[in-house]
């Protein structure tokens, strides 16, 4: 039988209960970034950045995600332990509704990468207050999706655009791909 | 490029309105560094000698420390910088926080105030953007209050405030400056910023800061981190809890006060409560701490927690450093931490000093006691109540209250003790019995002279609380093992000879308090100190993370490595070393032009029981030869002019101040 494919998973344990609100991570993940490296640093382009409003006791280090060009239909707010978040405070995104994570001055998306050729994201390293933890762990790469799910997906778009729509938008995918 | 700083200060003339953004001379960088030392160099050139506090023409300078905003961890302080309306010298007080990180992160070293705004204003500072803002609706807010208030009417949540409470609007002389859990307490800072109009001042910065050698500087910051790690899995054995490890005393972490409570004197600096820690106390004390105590904070970039973020019923959530958690509450005899929380966060709010305040407040309570102050002072009229009677708690809110309001008896008070006592004369100068310089020091009265302490009481200008600690123990220790075990890993020593004091210093005989250290010694260990002091205070570095602990992170042999490696400078211990000595006599010259001379550097008369009146006049004799200075403390020629501070020379002996030795 053939061998399963593996993929490493790389995860920071974020523990809001040990952030002291310092931007440590902040400060170095700009530093680490810039070029050449630690040339210079500025937590506004950090990759993480921490949600901190001392008073509501809002410690949050939040990790800059995919960029997406399109906007969400509708925000979400969440409300934990009583205390509000702003809008969107904990999405990933760099998306054209807001200014996080985007470089400040090309407004290019920023995203974590977990510090590519370290030992660990760095960090994790500068968090000596440990509220950032880094693990790592290897997994099974799923096998290939089975063909009646493709197809149920497949369906749902039928019914809702048309066969022909559908039909033209993978000839001209298959095109594309070809190129 | 320049690299460590911005290159830049911000000037902001409040009289004209007018805003600049001024390069600066590298050359001064050389010289002086940052924080302090241009501060100190600010003030020379541009405020003459004879100015009032409160006139226009002074200046109040907030800067950044030369490190501030690069990745060196605890570079984050705000050195503020003035004439002080207490001491009528220099006043040097400093905030660690966001602010200074921000600051520089907006592209400035130093903002500049001259000048004084016709109407309350607060200024906002984004990047290359400033505004003058009218604060008229601010008036009377609470510091913290007002920061919050800022924040939301500019929607920038990320931007860092520094705002003064009522007691600054009021030119309360023990008014800080209040910033998240920081503050700028010392010497009347907050006054000359409520004089000048300034309510607070926001700040947001989104530029780089650039330093010159990249790997050796990072290599650097992991050095500090790792001794950081290494440090606090291995506090120092045979001293005191509190001086075993790093940052400020850890006051916010840890329950147990018997040391401090026991030990410091409550009231009016009176009193030594010896009993007082008993199981009781502890229990209840330990209950209302943690309940009140949401979370421990840190300041920028920093690992130690020396901060808490304090939330009781009934009460606006503040933050708390250190030891204002006991000064009221003892100094009201209120045995209760729960009341300890609650005044403290109203004179967060009101921006007052945590040393002084309590102690001027007592003071008032010992000369009603001793019928200076009589009932007529504490009445009441239209606009607020009598002081409550045999309500302890009552009476010192009442005081809080008339204070920060300058009402009454409080607009007396409101200038601190020594003023305070020359007012109401009919005896009270005896009660102003804890000052140094016209400033109070800390509640403590000690038996045995320590001649280290007295020099660092006697001649520290900062007029701090950390100004009297440092890196050399401050008692001897027991046995030659626990000596040699104390010595064995001390690297941070600037010479192999402070390692023979501690294993001569004995706690009995020939070689113990006050005769050993000798003059000589004692001198060459305060220098020691002092020189950290005066390079973290340029540096921007917080002196829980250098020149007060023990066995700190940072010391003589690796910041010449961290300026070299920030600023691209070529510096090396000897060169640091004339940096220190150039800003000390600086510093120094300054205070002398406004008239500081050997007779104001006395502690308080009660400080210690046992005096050595000769061997005072030697350690300060000893002290000044040391220094380069004449027997009454001033800077001589010779020493100016070996630091390149020949026009200092010139100045001084143009007002006919004798500078020849």
């Amino acid at each position: 039988m053939e061998e399963k494919k593996k993929k490493k998973i790389k995860t920071i344990k974020i523990d809001l209960d040990k952030c002291n609100g310092c931007k440590a991570c902040e400060v170095i993940c700009s530093a680490f970034h810039a070029n050449p490296p630690y040339s210079s640093n500025n937590p506004a382009r950090s990759r993480v950045r921490l949600i901190r409003e001392p008073i509501r006791d809002i410690y949050v280090p939040v990790y800059a995600g995919e960029y997406t060009p399109a906007e969400c239909m509708g925000r979400d707010k969440y409300v934990i332990d009583g205390k509000e978040y702003d809008e969107c405070a904990l999405c990933r995104a760099a998306c054209p509704s807001r200014n996080t994570f985007k470089e400040p001055d090309s407004g290019l998306p920023l995203k974590c990468d977990m510090c590519e050729g370290e030992e660990e994201p760095l960090c994790v390293k500068w968090c000596i207050t440990d509220a950032l933890i880094y693990e790592e762990r290897e997994e099974d790469m799923d096998e290939e999706p089975k063909a009646p799910e493709v197809e149920a997906g497949l369906k749902s778009m039928i019914d809702k655009y048309g066969m022909d729509k559908i039909a033209d938008a993978l000839a001209r995918m298959a095109q594309k791909d070809q190129q | 490029m320049r690299y460590g700083e911005t290159g830049y200060n911000l000037e902001i003339d409040l009289t004209h309105g007018s805003i600049e953004r001024v390069e600066t001379d590298p050359k001064d960088t050389e010289l002086h560094l940052g924080g302090l030392g241009t501060n100190a160099k600010i003030l020379w050139d541009r405020v003459p000698a004879d100015v009032d506090p409160f006139s226009p023409e002074n200046i109040l300078i907030f800067s950044t420390g030369l490190l501030c905003s690069t990745p060196a961890p605890g570079a984050n302080r705000t050195i503020v910088a003035t004439y002080s309306p207490q001491t009528k010298l220099m006043a040097y007080s400093m905030m660690g926080g966001v602010f200074a990180p921000e600051l520089k992160f907006a592209g400035y070293d130093k903002l500049i105030f001259t000048g004084k705004s016709p109407n309350l204003v607060y200024i906002w500072i984004n990047n290359d953007k400033v505004e003058i803002r009218d604060a008229s609706h601010l008036k009377g807010k609470g510091a913290v209050e007002t920061q919050d208030l800022i924040k939301k009417e500019l929607n920038e949540p990320d931007s860092q405030v520094c705002a003064i409470g009522l007691a600054g609007e009021n030119r309360v002389f023990m008014a800080s400056i209040e910033q998240g859990r920081s503050s700028a307490s010392r010497l009347g800072v907050g006054a000359v910023m409520g004089d000048k109009g300034i309510k607070a001042i926001a700040v947001r910065g989104t530029k780089d800061v650039n330093v010159a050698k990249p790997p050796e500087f990072y290599q650097l910051c992991n050095e500090v981190l790792s001794y950081i790690k290494y440090r606090e899995e291995r506090p120092i054995p045979n001293v005191m809890t509190i001086l075993q490890g790093l940052g400020s005393p850890q006051e916010m972490k840890h329950t147990d006060e018997k040391w401090h409570t026991e030990n410091f004197m409550w009231g009016n600096a009176r009193t030594r409560r010896r009993d007082f820690w008993n199981d009781n106390i502890e229990k209840r004390w330990e209950t209302t701490q943690l309940g009140a105590r949401k979370r421990l904070i840190s300041c920028y970039n920093c690992p130690m927690k020396c901060g808490a973020t304090i939330s009781l019923p009934n009460m606006p959530t503040y933050m708390m450093k250190c030891f204002s958690k006991l000064t009221y509450t003892m100094a009201a005899y209120v045995d209760d931490l729960d009341f300890a929380f609650r005044i403290a966060q109203r004179a967060t709010e009101y921006g007052v000093d945590g040393f002084s305040t309590p102690q001027a407040m007592a003071f008032a309570v010992e000369l009603y006691e001793a019928g200076i102050l009589t009932d007529k002072d504490f009445e009441g009229t239209d606009t607020y109540p009598a002081c409550p009677k045999d309500d302890n708690e009552g009476r010192f809110y009442w005081l809080l209250d008339r204070i920060a309001h300058r009402e009454g008896i409080g607009d007396i008070l409101a200038d601190g003790t020594y003023w305070a006592a020359q007012r109401i004369g009919n005896g009270a100068e005896v009660y102003a019995h804890n000052n140094i310089k016209k400033h109070e020091q800390l509640p403590l009265k000690l038996g045995m002279l320590n001649p280290v302490y007295f020099l660092m009481y006697c001649t520290g200008e900062k007029a701090n609380i950390t100004q009297i600690e440092g890196q050399f123990p401050q008692s001897p220790f027991a046995t030659k093992e626990e000596k040699e075990e104390f010595i064995s890993d001390w690297i941070q020593v600037p010479d192999e000879k402070f390692k023979k004091y501690v294993m001569d210093w004995e706690m009995r005989g020939e070689f113990s308090n006050p005769y050993y250290p000798t003059p000589e010694i004692a001198t060459d260990i305060v220098d020691w100190q002092e020189m950290m002091h005066f390079c973290d205070d340029a540096l921007g570095m917080c002196a829980g993370l250098s020149s007060f602990p023990l066995k700190p992170p940072y010391h003589i042999h690796n910041y010449p490595k961290f300026i070299s490696a920030a600023t691209g400078m070529d510096f090396d211990e000897e060169k640091l070393i004339e940096v220190y000595k150039r800003n000390r006599n600086l510093v120094r010259a300054i205070n002398v032009r406004r008239g500081l001379r050997r007779v104001d550097e006395k502690p308080p008369e009660d400080h210690w029981k046992k005096r050595f009146p000769e061997l005072e006049e030697k350690l300060l004799d000893t002290y000044y030869k040391f220094k380069g200075w004449t027997n009454d403390g001033i800077p001589t020629r010779k020493t100016l002019e070996e630091l390149g501070l020949g026009y200092v020379a010139d100045d001084l002996a143009s007002r006919g101040i004798n500078i020849e030795e």
